[in-house]
């Protein structure tokens, strides 16, 4: 069980509190939805699960214990935006080996073509880099993966690919999975269920409204 | 009717970087190895051969004296880089120490290394330039030092605000969370992405450090008067201009601003080579 | 008034030393933008969709080979002539305001925006008046600086800097991207009355849900090239499209089935046959035979052999 228990986080003593009081509670093979607009506070609230950043009240426990000081974290966080979480200078195959060897069979069911592994990240789509972002998160050590909008800037084929990979995974390895975003059709697909924290004010799915 | 917009230039970016390169790297070696070929002829006085202009046979003339210029100017100039590089060196040694130091250990330690290169920044460059230079009692070391103390705080700078960057990159976060260890992250991460900042702060410090050292030699507050450096020539040739004995001034002149465009264009174009962004176009 | 034929745009790039590739990026491309209508272009990152806006402004690298046929209002695009008309018949309405000067304030980057675009010099204050007052911007907004705008006023000056000239033609390149929901709507809906008032726009974006809200047609690219040309009715439910591509894309949508097919696999450049058949459900040996060209069919365009 990933817990989150009464989390309050802001950046310094001047600003207003992002969250106050957050409970969450994320069960091995259990897929939660964060449904929220932008600038809320939930890749901040992700970013402390992960253990990025530290609460300035609560605690964070993953099977019963706080997250690692040091050493290989069980919870895993991916990002909106894969070019970032890579270091520009690598190549792919060096980026996958950060996390130890990747698992052949894994490579190939993400569809991740050895002609990748030689390219540098501005070589690579989104789609595919993000792929890559995937692979190296998912070691056997991985417990909880939280993923911060990490489809949102991919076409819809890489988008549903991705996700039917991880939905896949997930319940073979029993993993805990946060689904952070914005797209509610998205969080209905892939959800058990939502916790509606930062989804207080009505967010409009995209699709409403059709002009003449 | 098929257009044809945008033609690729005769010449690519890739193959006109490494010709640039070479260029550079084959002019440094002529300097080099023509100067040791050279050996004392330079410092010979032939009185019968005074004051003669440029011809085939002298290329740069001789002065007041009768010595060969372009040996002397071959010589200057190996002198001259031989102090700008020992200075820029030790200048860039100085900024990647403190820029790793204000980075890396603390807020207290970050303000006095920023505290400083204000400082030094602030304070006129060939003031601060002479006034160390005089101190240290001039001569190669005198300049060596001058510049290698007042050329640090730009590449300082850069170097901080890399590091400080990277520190809090996502990727570098990330790897902390893999497991990986600060020691194996400054290795991995920092070290090869500084590298390169580092190795062409360092070229483009070269031109500085050479303009200044003559510069300073000029005045008078750096090398003695009796080695033929580049600052030097210019000095001693400024007693002569109004004679019209023109080309002693022109030749080391030419030179020094060869070399120093040489070194500008060296590290600009090593830059863009190294950045995997500029890399393949 | 805008019609782009086989358009293909190439790169010289090094793979070692100074050993030369040349990369297709874009191949036989094909866009037709009207009067009075929003084409939309989507198609996943690394489609063209970019490169094509670069090349309509004329700001490709300079290691770029273009070759095909454009034409403006019926006469040949050249560089130079894209010169001359970029930022006068042909305005941009860029991603961020990274796109600004960050130094300069707003107001006077819109009136700068008009003089290029040749709006007479007595006339330029009013034009800009008139673009403030359309966006809904209030005139204390013209002397703040392009940091301090919110993302929807952000989103509203850019619109009016392309739009205060008289440019006919506006190339919007991912304008929604990152948006909240409101303003979102907000930018999409300034798009429609543009197109309303007789402009051809082009919306570049790879938000298939956001294009259909506001274009009339919708321009499909796959791997530099153009796969299918559709009415946006015809995308209601998925059954009048043509192209597998386009189908998988509509059904691959969270709010539709939500399929993965599979993976968009590019077949070695230069050989025979279908771009897409490598990834095609419905491929056989024609496919593979001979490239299928792109031609008419229902209210639309289709480049496959067995639409």
């Amino acid at each position: 069980m990933l817990e989150a228990n009464m989390l309050s986080f802001r950046y310094n003593r001047q600003q207003q509190w992002l969250f106050q009081n957050l409970d969450l509670r994320i069960a091995p093979g259990e897929i939660v939805g964060l449904p929220g607009p932008s600038g809320r506070g939930k890749s901040t609230l992700a970013k402390i699960l992960a253990g990025y950043l530290t609460a300035v009240h609560g605690s964070v426990l993953a099977d019963g214990r706080p997250l690692p000081r040091s050493g290989y974290c069980p919870v895993q966080l991916l990002f909106q935006h894969p070019e970032l979480a890579v270091n520009p200078r690598w190549k792919a195959g060096d980026i996958l080996a950060e996390a130890g060897q990747p698992d052949a069979a894994l490579l190939q069911d993400l569809g991740i073509e050895p002609a990748w592994l030689t390219r540098y990240p501005h070589e690579l789509s989104g789609g595919e880099l993000q792929r890559i972002c995937l692979v190296r998160a998912l070691t056997a050590h991985t417990r909880y993966l939280l993923c911060d909008e990490m489809t949102s800037m991919l076409d819809p084929l890489s988008q549903a690919h991705i996700w039917q990979r991880v939905l896949d995974i997930a319940e073979k390895r029993k993993l805990g999975l946060l689904v952070i975003s914005h797209d509610k059709a998205l969080l209905d697909k892939l959800c058990h269920r939502t916790n509606h924290y930062f989804a207080t004010i009505a967010d409009f799915p995209l699709l409403t409204i059709r002009f003449p | 009717m098929t257009t044809r917009l945008f033609f690729p230039s005769q010449w690519d970016r890739r193959t006109r970087t490494l010709a640039a390169i070479s260029i550079c790297l084959v002019f440094f070696a002529v300097i080099f190895i023509a100067a040791w070929l050279y050996g004392d002829q330079g410092q010979v006085t032939e009185l019968d051969l005074r004051k003669l202009p440029p011809s085939w046979e002298r290329p740069f003339g001789t002065d007041w004296l009768g010595r060969d210029m372009l040996a002397r100017t071959l010589k200057g100039i190996r002198i001259s880089l031989g102090v700008g590089l020992t200075a820029a060196t030790c200048s860039a040694c100085i900024a990647l120490l403190l820029g790793l130091g204000a980075a890396l250990l603390g807020r207290t330690v970050d303000r006095l290394v920023t505290w400083l290169a204000d400082a030094a920044l602030a304070t006129p460059h060939l003031v601060l330039l002479i006034l160390i230079s005089f101190a240290c009692g001039g001569g190669a070391r005198g300049v060596i030092i001058a510049v290698a103390a007042s050329h640090w705080p730009a590449l300082t700078r850069i170097i901080r605000a890399e590091v400080l960057q990277l520190r809090s990159a996502d990727y570098v976060k990330l790897a902390r969370q893999l497991g990986k260890g600060p020691y194996w992250i400054a290795r991995r991460h920092l070290l090869p992405h500084v590298a390169p900042q580092f190795l062409v702060g360092l070229l483009l410090l070269f031109p500085h450090a050479i303009l200044h050292s003559a510069g300073l030699t000029f005045l008078g507050f750096g090398m003695p008067p009796h080695t033929p450096a580049i600052g030097v020539l210019l000095a001693e040739s400024m007693r002569y201009l109004s004679m019209g004995l023109w080309w002693l001034a022109v030749a080391p002149g030419l030179i020094l601003i060869v070399s120093v465009l040489a070194f500008d264009v060296l590290g600009n174009n090593v830059r863009a080579l190294l950045d995997p962004k500029t890399l393949r176009e | 008034m805008l019609s782009v034929y086989d358009l293909s745009i190439s790169f010289s790039r090094y793979s070692f030393g100074l050993k030369k590739r040349e990369v297709r990026a874009i191949e036989d491309l094909y866009l037709q933008v009207s009067a009075g209508q929003i084409m939309a272009v989507i198609g996943q990152s690394g489609a063209g969709k970019s490169l094509l806006a670069h090349a309509l402004l004329g700001i490709l690298p300079r290691h770029a080979l273009l070759t095909g046929s454009l034409f403006f209002k019926g006469r040949p695009l050249t560089e130079q002539r894209l010169a001359e008309l970029r930022g006068r018949e042909i305005a941009l309405i860029p991603q961020s305001i990274t796109s600004l000067n960050p130094l300069l304030r707003v107001g006077a980057q819109v009136a700068r925006a008009a003089r290029l675009s040749g709006v007479g010099k007595k006339e330029v204050r009013q034009a800009v008046q008139r673009a403030f007052a359309r966006y809904g911007l209030k005139d204390d907004v013209a002397s703040l600086f392009p940091h301090q705008l919110s993302g929807g006023m952000a989103r509203r000056v850019l619109t009016a800097t392309a739009t205060v000239g008289r440019a006919d033609l506006i190339v919007a390149d991912e304008p929604v991207n990152g948006l909240d929901a409101p303003t979102a709507r907000e930018t999409l809906a300034h798009l429609r009355e543009l197109a309303d008032d007789g402009k051809g726009v082009l919306l570049i974006t790879h938000d298939i849900e956001a294009a259909l809200q506001v274009a009339d047609k919708v321009t499909v690219f796959w791997a530099g090239t153009t796969l299918e040309v559709a009415a946006a009715d015809d995308f209601r439910e998925g059954g009048r499209l043509q192209h597998p591509y386009t189908r998988a894309l509509w059904n691959a949508l969270p709010a539709n089935a939500f399929l993965s097919a599979r993976q968009p696999a590019l077949t070695p450049p230069g050989s025979p046959g279908c771009p897409f058949r490598l990834c095609c459900a419905r491929q056989d040996s024609l496919c593979a035979e001979r490239a299928p060209k792109l031609r008419n069919a229902g209210q639309g365009m289709v480049r496959c052999h067995h639409a």
